[in-house]
């Protein structure tokens, strides 16, 4: 049972993939995507009925064509993309992409043969988790983007943008495509296959963001496959060294044998990992792949691609707790959440600040896997789940507010409460989700604290900086919002139904893992921490119990604005002058001029200015890796 | 410390925080040589100010003061219940994003600016009452504000460092200067009434009590550091609170650039050395 609901999982985005190219017609995408979507959805939620027990259940899943037709399908992609990469002249690419080829094949033809795994599937609560994430997130995004291409094409004209080559039922494919990929991802046991989902997902993203086959989509496309190669050459490296060291090419096995013996594989593909989930000093792809229709930003940033980074190097806790490797990744993460938390101060795109600061909260997660305790891994897991919904929110809502606006500027974002309320609710409360009491990442980062404080309190000074950080950046974008510096119209109108179903689930998503994150976190990461570790954590009854309080009010707030007009007296602003009109919006200066008044937040740009502040953190963790390498090469 | 504490410290501490306000005025009167309004002169204030007509700009700008004020009291209940130290920070900081809202909301470019300034403040203290919560966790082995009073000796002597780092952003959380800018006691140098600007009546007198719930919670904070005897940690709350007021009056505002780089290195270099010293003690 539980092995034919992880092939459909993995086999049916793809055939939605496969339907969609080659019906190529506009009119069916909704009646195709749609049902599949719901369909995708509703067996994602089978894998719940799976969870049961923190054992991994291994899944044989032997088929003597898989393994041939996944070296033919890499050697295509691989014939594809060096193609690519020599039209554009990108010679390091070029490079990469031969000798992964030639790598792999030379293994394949070699060793080919004894290479065999026991149980090429398996399913543990983690793999659930992440599962229900893939399906549910990354659907909820596929649908969304329906209405949001279709508007992206007919609109583009009117925002002065170079018009866009339409070919959505490649871009659709790809989408399920990709879900299809980390599905196998998640419940790959057979490194070779997980290597070969991990290619399939570098590959998807590549594609994704030149999809405007513009210039600088095109540049950042190569420059996000650059990086991300790189990391797929290590994972291949780090297998084959497993396999000749210890004859094994399993997951579960590698995680069984004593860590001393595993520690360069265990390097390798944890180098994989940070390159994929955009760690310093790889970051600059994810800010790169921005450019890319926001669906895509979307998935790639929230619930997919850089989740398989994080989803990797979490799985290896056990094995990084405690070592010098963990600690040096331990600092990576630590790195890029201060450096990412603090650039987000001076950026004024939404869709950069959100880029930021995914990149920040990744480097959360890969600090609680260095350091590897079972109080980190519990909260780097909560951390991937309400990551995953709130940004994945944050991300659709500023793709339309885009679309509505014709800007991403959070400056031009002003009185948006009144403009397009609904959205900006949203935008509410998935800002509100990243960063404030009680919700989801702050129940992370208080467990995360608590993690750091007992393992090694110097990285809790760094973790407690880039917080503060955190806070006045997500406040001044709120207080943007609501803040209401002219007189506006509603213009929310022409956002269709699947845009608004999307949005919807992911903001009561948001709300309801937060109000219903203790079962949660019993059902599906108590027991995963107590197979691995033999015991658990949790925040303590008390602390849920305010926790509840703290929720219960905020519910509140919406509440209290029905009450809103009683018992006050509108009048205009002070503006030092006398104002002119009724409006507030002008007044007289003490020279008899008449001058407007304008609000801008604060960007302390010459404080944290991201040239600066990336130059830093590629340094420094351009320094720990030489590091890890150095003691690589010397053990 | 248990849920009683925790309930009589919603009754007492607005009672307690207005003589503390009247207390200050008081001192402050004299530290200029002038002999000051009654100690009791906060309340007649904010008895006036509930009488008074309630003017906005904006009509829900009044719901987020509101909501800042409850969060307050939420925070200071938990806190004075014994509760977690770090979800006490955590209520505060929120308390202190809806203050900073409602100066959005009230959508003048005075109250923005405040409300920038408010934002930037709260960014300044937090690393060092983290910290502090880091420390006192390090020394007690516990979160629990229960067991950290409890503990059998003054905090103090393990964590000079923190305490010193606590101290400098004290100015932020009573709005003293230099570090004031957000809206300040002191006219000559402020901007018209900074985040507080468009908010007047009822809504201004409820921020009024929500800074006397204020003063008692962050004086509690302080009080922690020297919590092994309740005489030597009343005395020594009364010394920071004088120390305070001192610092007030003898210095003027600085800008935002020398608040957040102070108080940052202040923090990091105070809190970080007593938190090596911890580790090392702890070995």
């Amino acid at each position: 049972m539980a092995s034919y609901l992880l092939y459909f999982l993995i086999l049916f985005p793809l055939s939605v993939a496969l339907i969609i190219v080659l019906v190529r017609k506009e009119a069916l995408f909704p009646v195709i995507i749609y049902p599949a979507s719901a369909v995708l959805i509703a067996a994602s939620c089978l894998l719940i009925g799976l969870s049961a027990g923190g054992k991994p259940m291994l899944i044989p899943a032997h088929f003597s064509w898989v393994e041939q037709a996944m070296l033919v399908i890499e050697g295509a992609m691989s014939a594809y993309l060096l193609f690519l990469a020599i039209k554009q002249r990108d010679w390091f690419v070029s490079f990469l992409v031969v000798v992964q080829a030639a790598l792999l094949f030379w293994f394949h033809f070699n060793f080919g043969h004894s290479a065999h795994a026991e149980a090429n599937l398996f399913i543990d609560l983690f793999s659930v988790v992440m599962g229900l994430i893939v399906g549910v997130v990354g659907t909820l995004i596929a649908v969304f983007s329906v209405g949001y291409m279709r508007d992206m094409h007919h609109h583009v004209a009117d925002h002065a943008a170079p018009v866009v080559p339409d070919n959505r039922p490649v871009f659709f494919g790809i989408i399920f495509l990709f879900l299809s990929a980390m599905f196998g991802v998640c419940f790959s046991n057979n490194l070779f296959w997980l290597f070969f989902f991990w290619e399939i997902t570098t590959v998807c993203s590549f594609l994704m963001i030149r999809y405007k086959r513009d210039t600088v989509s095109v540049k950042n496309a190569f420059w996000a496959l650059r990086w991300n190669l790189l990391g797929g050459l290590a994972f291949l490296l780090g297998i084959i060294f497993l396999f000749h060291t210890q004859h094994t090419i399993e997951l579960d096995k590698l995680l069984a044998l004593p860590k001393a013996l595993v520690m360069l594989p265990i390097a390798l593909i944890s180098f994989a990992g940070l390159t994929k989930s955009a760690q310093l000093p790889f970051s600059s792809w994810l800010v790169g792949a921005m450019v890319a229709p926001t669906p895509v930003s979307a998935l790639l940033h929230s619930s997919t691609m850089v989740k398989a980074g994080v989803y990797i190097v979490l799985r290896f806790a056990t094995s990084l707790e405690g070592t010098l490797l963990g600690m040096l990744i331990a600092l990576v993460g630590l790195v890029t959440f201060l450096i990412g938390s603090f650039i987000c101060i001076s950026q004024n795109d939404a869709k950069k600040v959100l880029a930021y600061s995914t990149i920040a909260n990744l480097g959360l997660i890969i600090l609680c896997a260095g350091i590897g305790t079972y109080e980190a891994v519990w909260a780097g897991i909560l951390l991937i789940v309400f990551h995953a919904v709130s940004k994945g929110l944050l991300f659709l809502c500023v793709g339309s507010i885009e679309h509505k606006l014709g800007s991403r500027q959070i400056e031009d974002m002003s009185g948006l409460i009144v403009r397009l309320p609904k959205l900006a609710f949203m935008l509410e409360i998935g800002i509100a989700g990243m960063f404030l009491a009680p919700f989801g990442m702050l129940i992370s980062k208080w467990a995360v604290l608590r993690a750091i404080v007992d393992s090694n309190p110097l990285f809790a000074i760094f973790l407690i900086y880039g917080s503060a950080a955190t806070l006045f950046f997500w406040v001044k974008w709120l207080g943007k919002i609501i803040n209401v510096e002219k007189v506006y119209t509603n213009i929310e109108t022409g956002i269709c139904r699947g845009q608004w179903l999307a949005m919807g689930s992911l903001a009561v998503l948001t709300l309801a893992i937060c109000a219903l994150f203790a079962p949660f976190a019993a059902i599906f990461i108590e027991p995963y921490i107590i197979a691995l570790y033999g015991h658990s954590m949790s925040l303590g009854a008390g602390n849920m119990a305010v926790m509840t309080i703290m929720l219960s009010m905020m519910a509140f707030f919406p509440l209290a604005f029905l009450d809103r007009g009683r018992g006050v007296k509108v009048a205009p602003p002070y503006l030092a002058g006398a104002n002119v009109g009724e409006l507030g919006q002008q007044f007289r200066d003490s020279l008899g001029g008449v001058k407007a008044m304008h609000m801008k937040n604060f960007y302390m740009e010459a404080y944290f200015s991201e040239a600066r502040l990336m130059r830093l953190g590629v340094l420094l963790t351009v320094v720990f890796l030489l590091v890890i390498i150095a003691v690589g090469g010397l053990q | 410390m248990n849920i009683f504490t925790g309930i009589a410290f919603v009754f007492l501490a607005p009672l307690l925080g207005g003589l503390v306000a009247g207390f200050d005025r008081k001192i402050s009167a004299r530290l200029q040589g002038r002999i000051g309004p009654p100690l009791f002169q906060p309340f007649y204030d904010v008895g006036k100010l509930l009488q008074k007509e309630n003017l906005v700009v904006r009509k829900s700008q009044r719901l987020y003061m509101e909501f800042f004020l409850v969060l307050i009291i939420l925070t200071g209940a938990i806190f004075f219940s014994g509760g977690d130290l770090l979800l006490v920070i955590f209520a505060f900081t929120m308390a202190g994003v809806f203050f900073a809202l409602g100066g959005y909301k009230a959508s003048s470019p005075y109250s923005f600016i405040g409300a920038q300034r408010e934002v930037l403040q709260m960014m300044s203290y937090e690393p060092a009452v983290m910290l502090a919560a880091v420390g006192m966790y390090m020394v007690t082995g516990s979160f629990q504000v229960a067991d950290i009073v409890a503990y059998p000796q003054p905090l103090i002597f393990k964590l000079p460092g923190l305490f010193l780092a606590f101290f400098f952003i004290l100015p932020i959380k009573f709005r003293k200067s230099p570090f004031d800018l957000a809206t300040s006691h002191h006219a000559h140098q402020e901007l018209v009434k900074g985040i507080t600007t468009e908010f007047s009546g009822r809504t201004l007198a409820l921020i009024e009590i929500a800074h006397w719930y204020e003063y008692i919670f962050v004086l509690g904070i302080g009080y922690l550091f020297f919590a092994s005897n309740v005489w030597l940690g009343l005395v020594m709350t009364l010394v920071i609170f004088e120390l305070l007021l001192v610092v007030d009056n003898a210095t003027a505002r600085v800008r935002w650039q020398a608040m957040l780089g102070s108080a940052w290195v202040v923090a990091l270099i105070a809190g970080g050395l007593n938190i090596i010293y911890l580790m090392l003690l702890r070995g």
